[in-house]
């Protein structure tokens, strides 16, 4: 790779290392025009980054931490615009380079890896189109067979082993990791002295997270790359860079080494982000109403149970036996068997579910862990009979789903309530919030509009929303605040069962920690029973009593949740345990 | 490929089947006897009508006459007119001048109205846009008989750079007026479309990524944006092809085009049902072979439909 730098950069490098940072940010300001006036994305930003070195930035969504990345290339969204502060570049000041100046940075000096791999490769084009027109505007080859050499090379170096024969290929013919993989490729196609990374993994399973990351590591490494990379996830950060910046609402609240900020974060912002980072935690959520219904009967019962102290390991030891309780009850859900085959055309028959059996004791949680692509939806689909079971049997509260038709499974879909991933595709943005919690009501014909209407605030008092919220419309609302809606919508028929389908997925770190603390306590509180679907083992550590890990369709192994975290029998499932970002990193807490 | 045009033809039947039908019931269900409107004023001798009641199936039911009509229909035998002329000598006299007609229109369609709605897009609120908006909304709101006769008025008759109406044989710069005015009718639903798909072309990830790989905007632009943005537009063009047709009627009319649309026009008019039936089936039929060509060049554009199959 060497050859293609020219012998002026080699000087440039060798004169300036360790002295100039590469990248400099001073008091960068993003501006956003909107109808009320100028909105600042990025306020006043500071960062210096060194050549060769590792640099994260963190923080929640609106952060401000993908639009710094965007300013540096000069590729803001819509109105956005640098209206302050200097970028520079080995010495250039990037907010004063002209349109052609900039063309020439990008690519070529800065490399540059986006957040989604599913819509930043153009659909229309050939995988090697794109990689080899990166090649041909940077001046890195020219001529047919050098460029296409070339284009192999890249996407070799990237982690593509079969390049040569996939690059007649569509992005649609490529899975995720492929395409993040053809993402980063392109990104250093130019053997860049700088790369962006803005969230390259986020959009994918955590194996396939891990080994992307592990390349893109050992590759900047190899080439002398400096690596600014941006992503949400605290544990994930720290893990992989040297150098942390934590932002929060466009200003950055601290910067250091990554290892000394997560031991001892100072900021108050930064010590609840470490606080909530779910792949940092360590026990099950206990939950508060719990802790408080204990407190209160102290307090009742003054003289008897002073002696007593109140804890967390009294909570922990009432959840034990609340679990034993559950496990000598009648379950409320039993599968067996499950077997889902879809017939795809022309290529036969795919099995997404083979022979799955589990329980779940009523009052738990039963975590269904797997990739995408495991079957784990699937199941869940088949259990809310949205979905045909091919063969197999499941049992819900004594009723076989398989001959419960008509009424009767009306009835009992009133008794199993779902959860999805989305938040913002599964509430209907033309209906309020006040009408989408009561439809379930009135489909079921539950009381009077009277009554409906004192349920609706009930639930959304139970969910931690103010009562104001009923007039409002779903784009009115916060990521977080939505999927409170669509759990406050579970809850309108009083469910026995929930069905958590990625329901915390799609949710910022802080806002997850809130919504898995809801679904405890309305666990305690109405006795719910939870089958809590995810591709996160770190989250299923706070909330689940029972895993069940899938591969394939298949489920490879079941236990409790300390048995699968303490000790995992499955090397498939040591691979997710060990893919979790961060959990290596004691914490200083 | 091969199964999907397969797949595609033998849909096309049970539509051609129906709207054959449905014309061959419309026209034929009319009330009046079109034969003795043949004779205007004189009485015809009851032996002659009989004679010509036989000739053109009309002394059979309803029914029987549709399936002697589709059955002649398979042999290639599209009828006589009432004035004695083989339907496929008309057929062969003026399809070639609506094809010229068609073909200008839809040049000028595509090349003006994707290139005009492209740079609105791109340039979106800026003075072209704003008045390509306006010009559009005009045609959009105008019925092409209005936009045929200005157009007459101004261009040929004011300023005299056309000719009023087209001459014998139909030459190709006699047309270009008469497919102007035809382009009008759908230039301002292109224009449109083509801009918000240019805009919203422009805000994907892709076109961003594009940029950071380097890439120049001349080469962003065809490249990731246009290409892009021309799939819904061609959906539209397939769909539209329709009104294209019934431009054709009113637009030959106007300018005395010798072709496909004023013949049925006069054939409507005169009650020359064999000929109106023939020529709307093979109407039909080129609409469903256009929107096959059109589905098939789909495909070309985006691969993630050529390899859905």
């Amino acid at each position: 790779m060497t050859e293609i730098v020219n012998g002026t950069d080699v000087q440039q490098a060798t004169t300036s290392t360790d002295e100039r940072p590469i990248l400099e940010i001073k008091n960068l300001e993003v501006g956003f025009h909107t109808q009320d006036g100028v909105v600042k994305a990025v306020d006043g930003v500071n960062i210096t980054l060194y050549r060769g070195q590792s640099l994260a930035i963190v923080g929640e969504s609106g952060s401000g931490k993908s639009t710094t990345a965007h300013a540096i290339i000069n590729l803001l969204p819509g109105t956005g615009h640098i209206s302050g502060g200097q970028i520079l570049l080995d010495g250039q000041d990037l907010t004063k380079a002209s349109k052609k100046d900039m063309e020439a940075v990008r690519g070529r000096k800065i490399g540059f890896v986006p957040q989604d791999p599913m819509s930043n490769l153009n659909p229309v084009w050939s995988i090697g189109f794109q990689v080899e027109e990166a090649i041909k505007a940077n001046g890195i080859a020219t001529g047919r067979k050098d460029v296409k050499k070339r284009a192999i090379e890249v996407l070799n170096q990237a982690g593509l082993a079969d390049a040569d024969r996939r690059l007649r290929q569509f992005p649609h013919q490529f899975s995720g990791g492929m395409r993040q993989r053809v993402l980063i490729g392109m990104g250093l196609a130019a053997d860049p002295q700088l790369l962006i990374a803005d969230e390259p993994t986020s959009a994918l399973d955590v194996t396939v997270q891990r080994v992307i990351l592990d390349h893109l590591e050992s590759l900047t490494r190899e080439l002398g790359t400096t690596l600014l990379f941006i992503t949400h996830d605290l544990g994930l950060a720290a893990e992989r860079a040297e150098q942390l910046v934590v932002m929060y609402k466009g200003k950055v609240v601290e910067s250091g080494p990554s290892v000394q900020i997560l031991q001892n974060p100072q900021h108050p912002y930064t010590q609840r982000l470490v606080a909530a980072a779910p792949s940092l935690a360590s026990r099950r959520i206990q939950s508060s109403a719990s802790i408080s219904e204990a407190e209160s009967s102290m307090q009742s019962d003054a003289a008897s149970a002073a002696g007593e102290a109140i804890d967390l390991i009294a909570t922990a030891e009432a959840r034990v036996e609340a679990l034993a309780e559950a496990a000598s009850a009648a379950p409320a859900i039993i599968v067996e068997d499950l077997t889902k085959v879809f017939k795809i055309r022309g290529s036969g028959e795919f099995t997404a579910v083979d022979k799955v059996s589990f329980q779940i004791p009523k009052g738990t949680t039963m975590a269904l862990v797997g990739e995408s692509g495991s079957g784990k939806s699937t199941v869940a689909k088949m259990l809310l009979k949205l979905e045909e079971a091919t063969s197999g049997k499941i049992v819900v509260g004594g009723h076989d789903l398989a001959s419960v038709t008509g009424k009767e499974l009306f009835h009992l879909r009133s008794r199993m309530q779902p959860v999805f991933q989305d938040p913002y595709g599964s509430l209907n943005p033309l209906r309020n919030i006040g009408n989408t919690i009561s439809e379930p009501l009135s489909t079921h014909k539950f009381g009077t509009s009277a009554s409906r209407r004192a349920r609706v605030f009930e639930l959304l008092d139970q969910v931690s929303l103010p009562r104001t919220l009923v007039g409002r419309y779903p784009n009115e609302l916060s990521g977080g605040q939505r999927q409170r809606i669509a759990i406050a919508r579970a809850l309108a028929l009083k469910p026995e069962i929930v069905v958590l389908d990625e329901a915390v997925s799609a949710l910022d770190v802080l806002v997850q920690a809130q919504i898995l603390r809801l679904l405890a306590d309305l666990q305690s509180e109405l006795g719910l029973t939870y089958l809590f679907i995810t591709h996160d083992l770190a989250v299923v550590r706070v909330i689940a009593d029972n895993v069940c890990v899938m591969q394939q369709g298949r489920i490879v192994e079941s236990a409790t949740t300390d048995e699968v975290f303490d000790n995992p029998q499955e090397q498939y499932t040591r691979d997710l345990l060990a893919a979790i970002p961060g959990a290596g990193i004691e914490l200083g807490a | 490929m091969a199964g999907y045009i397969v797949r595609r033809v033998l849909q096309a039947i049970p539509v051609l089947l129906g709207t054959t039908f449905l014309i061959y019931f419309m026209v034929f269900a009319m009330p009046g006897d079109p034969i003795v409107g043949l004779f205007g004023e004189k009485t015809p001798p009851p032996a002659v009508l009989e004679q010509l009641r036989e000739r053109y199936n009309l002394d059979q039911p309803f029914i029987i006459q549709y399936f002697i009509f589709l059955g002649n229909i398979f042999r290639g035998d599209l009828g006589v007119s009432f004035s004695g002329q083989p339907v496929v000598e008309i057929l062969a006299q003026t399809f070639p001048v609506t094809l010229r007609l068609a073909f200008l229109s839809t040049v000028f369609l595509m090349v003006g109205g994707i290139a005009a709605g492209l740079v609105s897009g791109l340039r979106k609120g800026g003075i072209f846009d704003a008045s390509a908006l306006v010009v559009s909304l005009i045609f959009i709101s105008l019925p092409i008989f209005v936009v045929g006769f200005v157009g007459q008025f101004v261009f040929g008759i004011q300023l005299g750079w056309f000719r009023t109406t087209v001459g014998s044989g139909a030459p190709w710069s006699d047309l270009v007026l008469p497919a102007i005015v035809l382009a009008t009718g759908s230039f301002a639903q292109i224009v449109r479309l083509t801009r918000a798909s240019v805009i919203e072309t422009e805000s994907q990830d892709f076109v961003r990524t594009a940029a950071s790989k380097g890439l120049s905007r001349n080469r962003i632009v065809p490249v990731h944006i246009l290409r892009n943005s021309l799939i819904p537009v061609v959906t539209y063009l397939g769909v539209d092809f329709g009104v294209l047709m019934v431009g054709a009627v009113v637009t030959e009319g106007i300018f005395n085009v010798p072709g496909v649309g004023r013949t049925v026009y006069q054939a409507i008019i005169r009650g020359e049902n064999p000929t109106v039936v023939a020529f709307v089936t093979v109407m039909v039929l080129i609409y469903l072979v256009v929107n096959l060509l059109i589905d098939l060049f789909y495909a070309v554009l985006d691969p993630r439909i050529r390899y859905a199959k």
